[in-house]
């Protein structure tokens, strides 16, 4: 079964209940969006993800209430470096959308998701930890998994596989 | 983890509490957990649980290997349901590729991953009963444990950390007599659960240890992105087999056990009706396995038979090929959910179009539903905190990676 192509262009892609929303609530804030394998990713703006989050969260025709997860890609060398990564899912839908957020590898820092769910605390920490991604506003942004005096951020694609020795 | 600063969130002002530490070396944490408990008497009034003590950076360690060598890794994540994290990977690789994979695989993987939730819960019924105090349980959970893993040596040569699902299919055909030794398993299992039902369901001790016990409501549980028997036991209907299937689950039935008081009982009676499902989900498997092969139809990404290899030369440098380079997978991602005994497993794979994976990350389902622990215990005793870590059904390789 070869692969179909991925459909980037947002008229085409205007039926998916996430990216109608975001894109009625405000264009400028959705980047650009994909759908590939069954799976819808859009990208949207630094400054707009916790308003964005909130409004998919409160939608009354597809409310994508539960946060299944934040992670993040770093495309070192190349800029934006960073993508984090959220997967929002809808429990009455059964619907799934992913949320992108690019990121410059310069004292990176995004707005926190905690307010929105309280789930995004460890997933945020995570990151953080291992990404070195700052959330502004979290309760408790800390290392979670590494040491706390542990130097550097291990999932970083300029950090060695075998560790610093 | 907070290992230089032990007591970084609690506050130390008023002088009535006590801090207590609990782990990371403690039986009923369950491996390395370490609980920071701040307690006023014996009423908990916070609770902060350190993790990472068993952080082995397997994420990074994928993007080191070639996709075929991480199906390994993935069962050290979850080391009581392997053969669901290896489900979890390979349906994400096989989306990204867009392989089909024959029936026969795809149900032998659903029977395989039923008798791996059995195989979970058991080991959590058994050691969650031990925490609260009924001894005996363990012993009745780990003669049936026992035989499902000596089902899962005879499948793939390896009682625990199986690997036996391949990127296409299965790693090998499945030995002559399995069918007839899981049917007979599945035909005394059902009395089993009765009989640990006899032990604990109306035994006075064991309700009021946990009915009314560290409950969480479904808002509560959605918010702190709980799931699996933990969101279910609060009354939230949704199992993303039932919901969202994938390989295969659209062909079974089956119920999905929910409860409403969202306790300590409730998330009991919901793994416990599981096994009863999960039981019956085998059954029908094993009813209805079609015939055929068991891998795909992908040359250059399912290893060819031992046979062929030996006596085809195509075959042979397929072999050599897949062994020496991988294969390649097409640029993309994927984030591929399955239901793991614990709540929602999810991989996210990032590919670049090379033979080596981009970035892997899981979603460990514990890890999220570690964050309900806090609204479960504070304000409660002391002594519940523990039926509270047994109830969310931890295992700290998943959740520390």
């Amino acid at each position: 079964m070869p692969l179909a192509a991925a459909i980037t262009d947002l008229d085409l892609l205007k039926g998916h209940p996430s990216l109608a929303r975001l894109l009625a609530w405000n264009r400028n804030a959705v980047q650009e969006a994909k759908f590939d394998r069954e799976e819808m990713s859009i990208y949207i703006e630094q400054a707009s993800i916790v308003e964005a989050c909130a409004l998919l969260r409160d939608d009354p025709d597809c409310p994508f209430n539960f946060l299944s997860d934040v992670t993040c890609v770093d495309w070192y060398p190349s800029e934006p470096r960073f993508e984090v990564v959220y997967h929002l899912l809808s429990i009455p839908n059964k619907e799934r959308v992913r949320l992108k957020v690019r990121l410059s590898g310069n004292g990176p820092t995004l707005e926190s998701l905690t307010p929105i769910w309280p789930a995004a605390n460890y997933f945020e920490r995570e990151v953080f930890d291992l990404f070195g991604i700052r959330f502004s506003g979290h309760p408790y942004l800390r290392r979670l998994l590494m040491p706390e005096d542990w130097e550097g951020h291990p999932l970083r694609k300029d950090y060695p596989v075998e560790g610093y020795r | 983890m907070a290992h230089l600063n032990p007591m970084p969130v609690l506050d130390r002002e008023q002088d009535r509490t006590m801090i207590l530490n609990m782990g990371p070396q403690h039986p009923s944490t369950h491996g390395v957990l370490r609980v920071i408990l701040e307690i006023d008497g014996e009423n908990v009034v916070r609770i902060m649980p350190d993790i990472g003590f068993l952080h082995t950076g397997i994420e990074k360690t994928c993007e080191a290997k070639f996709y075929q060598q991480v199906v390994p890794l993935t069962d050290r994540i979850d080391y009581l349901c392997p053969l669901t994290n290896n489900l979890c990977y390979v349906l994400a690789v096989e989306k990204l590729l867009g392989l089909e994979i024959p029936p026969k695989a795809q149900w032998m993987r659903v029977l395989l991953n039923e008798l791996t939730r059995i195989n979970s819960h058991l080991v959590w019924l058994g050691t969650h009963a031990m925490d609260i105090g009924a001894l005996t349980v363990f012993l009745y959970c780990f003669r049936e444990r026992e035989d499902i893993l000596r089902l899962f040596e005879a499948v793939s040569g390896q009682r625990m950390m199986t690997s036996y699902f391949r990127v296409g299919g299965l790693a090998l055909p499945p030995p002559l007599d399995f069918f007839g030794r899981v049917r007979g398993f599945a035909k005394t299992f059902p009395s089993k659960v009765d009989e640990y039902e006899n032990l604990l369901t109306n035994n006075p001790i064991w309700t009021m240890r946990t009915k009314g016990v560290a409950t969480i409501t479904a808002e509560d549980a959605i918010a702190l992105g709980a799931s699996g028997p933990t969101l279910r036991g609060s009354g939230v209907d949704f199992d993303l087999r039932r919901d969202m299937p994938y390989s295969g689950y659209e062909n079974f039935k089956f119920r999905v056990p929910t409860a409403k008081e969202g306790d300590v009982f409730a998330r009991y009676q919901c793994r416990v009706q599981e096994l009863r499902e999960s039981i019956g989900i085998v059954q029908q498997a094993l009813d209805g396995m079609p015939e055929g092969p068991i891998k795909a139809d992908a040359p250059k990404v399912v290893l060819p038979d031992r046979e062929k290899m030996k006596t085809q030369m195509e075959a042979l440098i397929y072999h050599f090929k897949i062994i020496t380079e991988g294969f390649a997978v097409p640029e993309g991602e994927v984030y591929q959910a399955v239901e793991s005994p614990r709540g929602e497993m999810g991989y996210y794979i990032v590919s670049d179009g090379t033979a080596k994976p981009y970035r892997v990350h899981m979603r460990a389902a514990c890890l999220a539903n570690m964050q309900t622990l806090p609204k479960m215990c504070e304000g409660r005793l002391l002594a519940d905190v523990v039926a509270a870590i047994g109830s969310i059904d931890i295992v700290l390789g998943e959740i520390d990676r």
